[in-house]
Order: structure tokens, then sequence, then C-alpha cells
């Protein structure tokens, strides 16, 4: 699997061939760095660490700088473990840039923290369909109705669907097609929405179930 | 400038000319028809302009046979060929929705703008159709 850390930068739209316009989602992706190699010998299965966005040494704490400095690079903010297959392909201290991982006309899943919505209702939340507006219904137009029998079981099943926080929470998105990928400055455009907001770090890859 | 409006930029036209709500524009829109293209002329008032860079739109508005019609586009569709300033209009809101509610001449009559060079031709220019 092949993949790199980005910025969400927003979206906006473009018009292809036939003149539609396509909705695309533009992520400044990488550069990346290799800080870390693992090995099926060594480590029982092989991965490579990469990391994102570099910051000042004096930022970083002690075991953080001395686990770049192994790989002969600055401190930077983002770490994440990538499976791979061969991790023989890769060398410490690498560069990963965009065109490394994908190519325009290919697919690509995006994973990233979506947006925090707070405490929300079950409407929004679960996608009830509330209760009526009228034929007597008395400040329970958003309510979220029964939530279960009386004396038995005499309690709330666990898990049942509430209101409560909403967002906020890893979201993945499959299989987005990427419309253009330009290596010089770093920028990937995806078509259709990509979890967070507008700076969120996420995560780019190739599409894992890609279909054709 | 923020990278996003750079993204935008490079996909924007530049062939657009300065128009804005009042004018009368031709606007010359490519249809394909059984795999041959040909232009197909919307000419009438642009009565709006909505959003902004390359998501931009406008709406034009011709009274056709006596039934009001509107087209919107997107300023930057390539689907445009060309769009052409027939007349400028001496308008004093951005948005003219108020041409809908008229009957007769007074739905499309604009003053013409004082200063404007543009060539004022004929209003009930026939439609290509």
């Amino acid at each position: 699997m092949k993949a790199i850390l980005g910025e969400k930068l927003g979206m906006t739209q473009i018009f292809d061939d036939q003149s539609q316009a396509v909705p695309v989602t533009v992520i400044k992706a990488g550069p990346c760095r290799v800080v870390q190699i693992k090995r099926p010998e060594s480590d029982g299965y092989a991965a490579i660490q990469i990391a994102y966005r570099e910051m000042p040494e004096r930022r970083a704490n002690k075991p953080t700088a001395g686990h770049f400095k192994r790989a002969g690079l600055p401190p930077h903010r983002h770490l994440v473990e990538v499976r791979v297959d061969d991790a023989d392909a890769y060398e410490l201290g690498q560069e990963i840039g965009i065109a490394d991982v994908l190519a325009k006309g290919g697919r690509a899943d995006v994973a990233g923290v979506s947006r925090g919505k707070g405490f929300e209702g079950v409407i929004k939340r679960h996608n009830f369909a509330g209760q009526g507006a009228s034929h007597g219904a008395h400040r329970v137009h958003r309510a979220p109705g029964s939530i279960g029998a009386c004396a038995t079981p005499s309690r709330v099943f666990k898990g049942m669907k509430l209101p409560g926080r909403m967002g906020g929470e890893k979201t993945t998105i499959l299989n987005l097609e990427v419309v253009e990928v330009d290596a010089k400055r770093g920028l990937l455009m995806l078509r259709g929405a990509v979890p967070g907001a507008k700076g969120a770090v996420v995560l780019v890859r190739e599409a894992v179930k890609a279909v054709g | 400038m923020n990278t996003l409006d750079q993204v935008e930029d490079a996909y924007k036209r530049d062939n657009i000319p300065d128009f804005g709500p009042g004018d009368t524009v031709r606007v010359n829109v490519r249809v394909v028809e059984g795999g041959r293209e040909r232009i197909q002329v919307f000419e009438g008032n642009v009565i709006a302009r909505d959003g902004g860079g390359l998501r931009e739109m406008f709406t034009v508005r011709k009274v056709s046979f006596g039934v009001g019609v509107e087209r919107i586009f997107p300023v930057h569709a390539p689907i445009i060929a060309s769009i052409e300033v027939v007349r400028r209009g001496k308008v004093r809101r951005a948005k003219l929705y108020y041409l809908r509610d008229r009957v007769g001449q007074r739905a499309s009559r604009i003053k013409e703008k004082r200063d404007s060079q543009a060539r004022a031709t004929s209003r009930q220019s026939p439609d290509t159709d």
C-alpha cells in the first residue's frame, strides 16, 4: 500500500472534457519522509513510518527528537505507519511525493478526522425521522420516541441510538477518483468530498478496494 | 493569494468581457447534436451574477414570444464559446429580479449607460433555433 499525508485545502469545481462541472477537493500532499522501516525479520511485518510537516528542534521532546535523529531527519509533527509489501524498496530519510503514490485517473482512499459537530440530537446524528409537526405533538417534534420496553428488560440496551457527540472521529472515504496530480506543487485533486475541515491533515492512499 | 485560488486560476478563461447586471449580452453556446457541434446564440439581459472564482454564474433573461426565458451559465464553462456585450445598461441594483414581474415593453427595457461605447443592436434578435 502506498500512502502520503497531506493537508486539505478545500473544495472547488473544475470542468471536464464534456464541459461538465466536477466537484473536487484540493489536497496539498506531502512531501513526507521515511523515518523508520519495519522488516519481517526484526518486527514481524513489513511497513514504513512516514512523517509530515517539519517542526523546530526545540519543539520536539527528547524521545521524539531521538527517533527522528536515527533517520537523520529534523523532527516532524505527524507520524503514520504504512504497511508495504517490500520494505527494502525504501530507505531511511527518503522523500515521498504525491507522484510516488497516485497517478491521474486512479482511485484513492482518504482518511481523516471528520469535523466535530458537537452534541447533536438523533435526527442529525442517526437520521431518525422525528415526530409529527401537528396531530397533538407537544414538545416532541425532534425527540427519539420509545427507547425500549418497560419492566422487561427494565434497562436501556447498550448501543441504543441516542443524542450525543457527533463528528470528530476518524473517517475513511473509499475509491475517490484522482482528477489531477500536480507533482511540482504537490497538489492533488480528488473527485468528491473528504473528511475534515480546511487545513486538516488527511492520509491519502492508493485505493485498497478498487474494482476494475 | 491562497493556493486554492491559484488552483482555480489555472482553469479560468481569460477571454471573458467585463459585463454585469443590466447589460445585454449575446452568449454563444456550444451545442453537440449527433456528434456535430454548432453554436447556439442566447441573447438577453444579464439580471444577476452569482458566486465567485471558478464557480461564478450569471443569469441571462430574455422574453421570447411573450414568454420569459432565463438561462444560468457558469462564467468559466468551456460550453460557452464566447460572450459578446451588445449594450451596457444603467441599473441601480445587483440583482434585477424585478424584471420578472414586469409585462410588455417595460419587461426588457433598461436605460443605456451614457458613457457606453458598446454598439446598440436590435433587442429582438432572432433565436438561431
